[in-house]
Formats: C-alpha cells, sequence, structure tokens
C-alpha cells in the first residue's frame, strides 16, 4: 500500500497543483477585499488578520514550487504539461506578491486612521480596488474555466485602473496642497493606491501566464502605457 | 463600493456549540426548503420524506429506483454533487445559472476558491463532519451571499453534494442601512449646516430687513429642495442594490424605448435651452433588459446633457449594432464644455462631481451615474465616456448582443 499522500497519478498531481493555486488565489482576493475594508472602515483587528493571512500564500507559494521541482524530475513532462506546471509557478509568484501588497495596505491602517479622513478620498480608493479585484477574480476564473476566449478584457481593464490610479493620484495632491496636515495621511493612501494599481499588473501577468498556458503562445498585449504619474514621485518602497 | 467583509465560519466556533449551530442550520434549511429540497435531503439521508412534503411516495420502490440527479435537477437551489477527489460530477441548472456553466470534472475547490469553502468541502471529505455550512460571498462584480451546506450523501457513495442558498436580500439590506447612514449623514451635513446658519441671521441680524429675509428664505428653499432630492436619489440606489441579482430575461427594443424617453425629456430640454437630436432611425435594436431600469438610465444621462452641455444647445442620440453577433451601442452625445480627462474615470462614483459648483447650482447630487453604472452592471452592459476639456461630451451604453435563436429566458 502506497503513502497516502503520494499521487496516484500524473493526472492527480496536476490537479493537486491547480486546487493549490485556487486556494492562493482565494486567499489573496480575500486579502485585497479586507485591507481594503479594514482602510475605509478603520479596523484595525481586521487588518491584523490580513497581515496574518499573509503567511498563508508565503507557505503555499513556496509548497507549490517544490512540489512542481518534484513532478518535472519525476515526470519530464513536455509541451503542454511542462507548460502547466511552470505557469503554477508563475502564477503563485504573482498570487504571493498580491499577497504583499494587501499585506502592506493593511499594515498602513493604523496611520492613515489616525487622524479622520474625508471620506471621499476612500471611494476613490475603494472604486480602484473594485476594479482590481475584479481583474484578479475574472482572471482566476479563466484559470479555472480555461476559456482564454474571455481574456480580452484584461486590456480594458488594466487601462481603467491605470486612468482610475492617475486621477486618484492627482486628487490626493491636491489634498495635500491644501492642507500641509494631510500630508501623512494622503502619502499613505498613495501608497495604498499604487499598491492596488500593481495588483492589478499581477492579475495581467496572471492572464498572460494562463493564456500561454492553455494557448501555448503569447498574449498580444501592448502593455507598458505611459504612466503620467510616475514622473511626480519615486516608487514606494520595494 | 466593496463588501463589508462579514464572512463568519460556523467552523470557527467551538465544538458543541458549533454542532448546536450546524444542526440549527440544517433543521431551517430542511425547513425551509422546497419540498423537492426536503426530499432530496430525506432522499440521500435514506428515510422517508417529510409528512408535509407533499412528495409522499406511494411504493418504497419507486424513491428507492429514483435517480438522484432527477432530483437534483428539480432543486431550484444553487446544487453540486461532487467525490472525494473533489471533482464537480453534477450541477443542476439553478448553479449554472448562478455560477457560470461547468465541464464536467472539474475541481470544486476551482470553482470556488475562497479559503472557507476549501475548508468546508475539505472537512466534509475527509469525514471530520458529516455535514456542514458556511456563510459565502462574492464582492464582486454584484455583491452576492449564500449560506452554503455540504454534506456527505449516504454512507457508502462516495458522493458529497454542495447547496447555496442565496441570502444577498438579507445583507444587502444590512448595507443598505449602514451605506444610508453613511452617505446621507455625511451628503446632509453642508446643506444642513446652511440651512441652520441662515436661521441664525434671520433671527439675529437680518430679523428687520426683509429684502434679505427674502434672500435667506429663498436660499434656504433651494438647500431643502437639495436635500429632498439627495434623500430620493439614495433610496432609489439602495432600492436597486437591494434587488435580487436577476439576469434580465426579457427583451426589449432599446430605439423604441430611447425615443419615449426623449419625448419625456423634452420640457426639460427647452428650460435649459438645448434641443434633442434624435438619429435613432427606425430599425429595433433589441437587448435583454428590464425596461424601467432601462428609463432611468437615458433619463440620468439626458439629464445631465441637458444640464451640463447646455451651452451646446443640441443634443444626438444615435444607436447601432455592427451585425447581430456584435454589441448594441446607444449614444448621448452633447456639445457643452465635456469633462476634463483627468475625472472621467471618476465619475460614476457617488457624490462625485467634477465641479462642485455648478453641479450645485444644477441642483446635482452626484448620485445620477452611480445609478447608471450600478442597474448597466447588473445588465451585463457597460459604459463608456468620451470627452475631453471643450469637446462635448459622448456617454455611450453598450448591450452585449443577445443571441438570436434563444428564446427568451430559456437556457441553450
Ligand atoms: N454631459 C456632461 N457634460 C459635462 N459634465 C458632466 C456630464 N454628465 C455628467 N457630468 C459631470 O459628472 C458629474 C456626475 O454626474 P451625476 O449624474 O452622477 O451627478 P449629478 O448630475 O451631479 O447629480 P444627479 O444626477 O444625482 O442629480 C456631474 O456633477 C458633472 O460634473
Ligand atoms: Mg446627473
Amino acid at each position: 500500500m502506497q503513502n497516502q499522500h503520494t499521487m496516484r497519478s500524473f493526472d492527480d498531481e496536476l490537479n493537486y497543483l491547480s486546487d493549490q493555486i485556487a486556494a492562493m488565489g482565494g486567499y489573496a482576493e480575500r486579502m485585497v477585499a479586507e485591507s481594503v475594508a479594514a482602510l475605509v472602515q478603520s479596523d484595525s483587528g481586521l487588518a491584523r488578520k490580513v497581515v496574518e493571512d499573509d503567511a498563508f500564500l508565503d507557505a503555499k507559494e513556496r509548497e507549490i514550487g517544490e512540489r512542481a521541482v518534484i513532478i518535472i524530475g519525476k515526470r519530464q513532462p513536455v509541451a503542454d504539461d511542462l507548460r502547466e506546471i511552470v505557469g503554477a509557478i508563475r502564477i503563485s509568484s504573482d498570487l504571493e506578491r498580491i499577497g504583499d501588497l494587501g499585506k502592506n495596505i493593511a499594515k498602513r491602517v493604523v496611520a492613515v486612521t489616525e487622524g479622520k479622513q474625508p471620506v471621499r478620498l476612500f471611494r476613490g480608493l475603494e472604486a480602484l480596488a473594485g476594479l482590481a479585484l475584479t481583474q484578479l477574480k475574472e482572471v482566476l476564473d479563466v484559470y479555472a474555466s480555461r476559456s482564454v476566449e474571455r481574456i480580452g478584457f484584461v486590456r480594458d481593464r488594466d487601462e481603467e485602473i491605470d486612468a482610475m490610479y492617475t486621477s486618484l493620484f492627482r486628487e490626493l495632491l491636491t489634498y495635500m496642497m491644501e492642507d500641509p496636515r494631510n500630508i501623512t495621511a494622503c502619502t499613505h493612501l498613495l501608497f495604498c493606491a499604487k499598491n492596488i494599481e500593481r495588483i492589478g499588473d499581477h492579475a495581467t501577468n496572471i492572464a498572460e501566464t494562463v493564456h500561454h498556458i492553455v494557448t501555448g503562445r503569447q498574449l498580444p498585449l501592448e502593455r507598458p502605457k505611459e504612466d503620467q504619474s510616475h514622473s511626480v514621485i519615486a516608487e514606494p518602497e520595494a | 463600493m466593496l463588501a463589508s467583509t462579514g464572512i463568519k465560519l460556523v467552523g470557527g466556533m467551538k465544538d458543541e456549540k458549533r454542532e448546536a449551530g450546524q444542526r440549527k442550520v440544517l433543521q431551517r434549511i430542511r425547513q425551509r426548503g422546497t419540498p423537492l429540497v426536503r426530499a432530496l435531503h430525506a432522499f440521500v439521508k435514506r428515510d422517508t420524506p417529510d409528512e408535509d412534503s407533499g412528495q409522499r411516495p406511494t411504493a418504497r420502490g419507486d424513491i428507492d429506483s429514483l435517480p438522484a440527479v432527477y432530483l437534483a435537477a428539480a432543486v431550484l437551489d444553487p446544487l453540486y454533487i461532487f467525490d472525494a477527489g473533489g471533482s464537480i460530477l453534477y450541477s443542476n441548472e439553478a448553479a449554472d445559472l448562478a455560477f457560470g456553466p461547468v465541464t464536467k470534472n472539474v475541481s470544486l475547490r476551482l470553482k470556488f476558491r475562497a479559503p472557507e469553502m476549501h475548508e468546508l468541502v475539505s472537512r466534509v471529505i475527509s469525514g471530520e463532519e458529516e455535514s456542514t455550512a458556511i456563510n459565502y460571498a462574492e464582492r464582486v462584480p454584484v455583491e452576492r451571499a449564500y449560506r452554503v451546506v455540504a454534506s456527505r450523501i449516504g454512507n457508502d457513495t462516495g458522493l458529497y453534494v454542495l447547496m447555496f442558498k442565496d441570502q444577498s436580500e438579507a445583507r444587502r439590506i444590512d448595507r443598505m442601512r449602514a451605506d444610508f447612514i453613511a452617505n446621507a449623514s455625511h451628503e446632509l451635513r453642508t446643506p444642513l449646516a446652511s440651512v441652520a446658519g441662515f436661521i441664525e441671521t434671520l433671527r439675529g441680524p437680518a430679523r428687520d430687513d426683509p429684502a434679505a429675509r427674502d434672500n435667506f428664505l429663498q436660499i434656504m428653499q433651494n438647500q431643502t429642495q437639495r436635500m429632498a432630492r439627495l434623500i430620493d436619489d439614495l433610496l432609489s440606489l439602495s432600492r436597486l442594490e437591494m434587488k435580487p441579482y436577476q439576469k434580465p430575461n426579457v427583451q426589449i427594443d432599446v430605439v423604441a424605448l430611447v425615443k419615449g424617453v426623449i419625448e419625456s425629456m423634452r420640457h426639460i430640454a427647452s428650460e435649459n435651452g438645448v434641443d434633442i437630436v434624435s438619429e435613432l432611425g427606425d430599425t429595433p435594436l433589441l437587448v435583454a433588459g428590464h425596461s424601467d431600469e432601462l428609463v432611468q438610465v437615458f433619463e440620468n444621462l439626458l439629464e445631465n446633457a441637458c444640464k451640463y452641455g447646455s451651452s451646446g444647445e443640441r443634443i444626438i442620440v444615435s444607436a447601432d449594432q455592427a451585425s447581430p453577433m456584435d454589441e448594441v451601442r446607444v449614444t448621448v452625445r452633447d456639445f457643452g464644455p465635456g469633462i476634463p480627462e483627468e475625472h472621467i474615470p471618476r465619475i460614476t462614483e457617488r457624490f462625485y462631481r467634477v465641479d462642485v459648483e455648478t453641479s450645485r447650482t444644477q441642483k446635482g447630487t452626484g448620485l445620477g451615474l452611480s445609478i447608471v453604472k450600478h442597474i448597466l452592471t447588473r445588465h451585463d452592459a457597460r459604459l463608456s465616456v468620451k470627452s475631453g476639456s471643450g469637446q462635448g461630451a459622448a456617454f455611450m451604453v453598450h448591450f452585449p448582443p443577445v443571441p438570436p435563436s434563444a428564446s427568451v429566458g430559456e437556457r441553450t
């Protein structure tokens, strides 16, 4: 009798991998949603939970990486199967990054909510997060259903996120200029917005990987668009 | 808006309390479920259905040979049957409608990624619990909330069932209450403060100044009208959000609908000195939709064009569809000052106004376009805006094409 952890077949191993990706995706989606909710509702308890959740994603990414290496060594997969496995490694690393970005937002909750912030600021951030979350959800849905013909939305959504981010950025700058006392909180919010925008970028990466897994071809995406805000401020950490 | 995060795991409670909670939930579902759900429960547990279920079998043999999928298909709530590997073997029609069709054997964990869902599935497969329930919520694109139960089917079938009970309405009512309070208190504060200020002035310095008094009373009246309007808009938005999410399945001719709206807006247009030009043509264009809601969409767009684009003196409304396979587009174009590019991504946010002053004198509350966006999301449709400073504004509504042969409300 085999050890119950040994997989019966190659298919089982692949299914196990994609289930783990799904688990990571579920955590990442929840972290993003909850970090923004924590920010908007100044809920430091929820923020703490988000920070703790990140450990799951770190551990899972490592596990997926290790497993993938074992599978490749043992099965010597080619073509489709190899793409599937390498794709899983890439997706898990994007998801792990998304988790980091969510954690980063959560960590700012206390600093942002110390003073009272105009509700309008948070509305913009919520709208931006809504877009990024939708992007992430749709991308992961495509990973599940393999219906890559529906992946065209990614490009539009990406543009929408960028435009929204740029607008939010200007608005925050205005607030800072209006009243220097806003500067600390607005800077944190600026980083939060930047983080959300990058969550959208990682979702787009995942879309490209999924497209490659399914079709074997690169997704024709006319990517880097110039982002008018970047010239104004240096990138936040890392 | 993002969902508030109210996900609570029944599994998070401790032992007896948790078990009692689950028993209660199952009980409740059994009581409230349709007779068929009850029959299914009885069937999988291999005892006779409840007395009052109306499904009393005539002979024992009938129920024993009744294929489970017949029952599952008849259940009106989303339902999946899966195996010990977590592969979906069956989904009923309600499930496909709610969560999209699934290919056979796809992993349940892949389809439902939420951590609480993974835990639920693992718990029931591992045999740790025979049946157990959680709350499950989707935040985007439309907020939905479910109570989800997973149970083992029989003792040795190796099969499991996952059932969803829609709780969105209750959740939306909660949200509406919280949102309404937050938004209303925030937005009412300014006009209220100004009315209070004028009252103070009227009782003090302006007491004996009839000219100032009239002036102030006029302003106060405007402010109270604004507050009343704000409350109407907020209620309308909240009511929309509260309605259960249902894909519209009635086909309507959007050309005729928009023509009707144009007629009803003529007086507002002439008040503002603009002329609405219809370039809609006579060819009907079909879309799937709720006509009351779509009327609201075009009323809002036309009202905005009249209010903000009046300097352009005309508004052009057109509609087109390149081929029956393409989307249907309806465009409302004005020739006013337009919207500066950096504001465009934001105008569908609640209370967002490009120029707060103009909008206020126009009695705007900044809710019109969020109502529009909300309705369109429910229709699987979207809004796009082409504009720029000094270029007028074109608001375009894109509807997905209706499948040519699919008869109304039927699955293909
Ligand atoms: N056709 C347009 N031309 C220029 N600006 C517009 C146009 N339509 C909308 N806007 C801008 O977008 C903002 C938001 O519009 P929205 O319809 O949501 O709110 P509102 O008109 O201010 O209030 P409400 O419709 O709730 O009475 C407006 O305040 C206005 O600044
Ligand atoms: Mg309006």
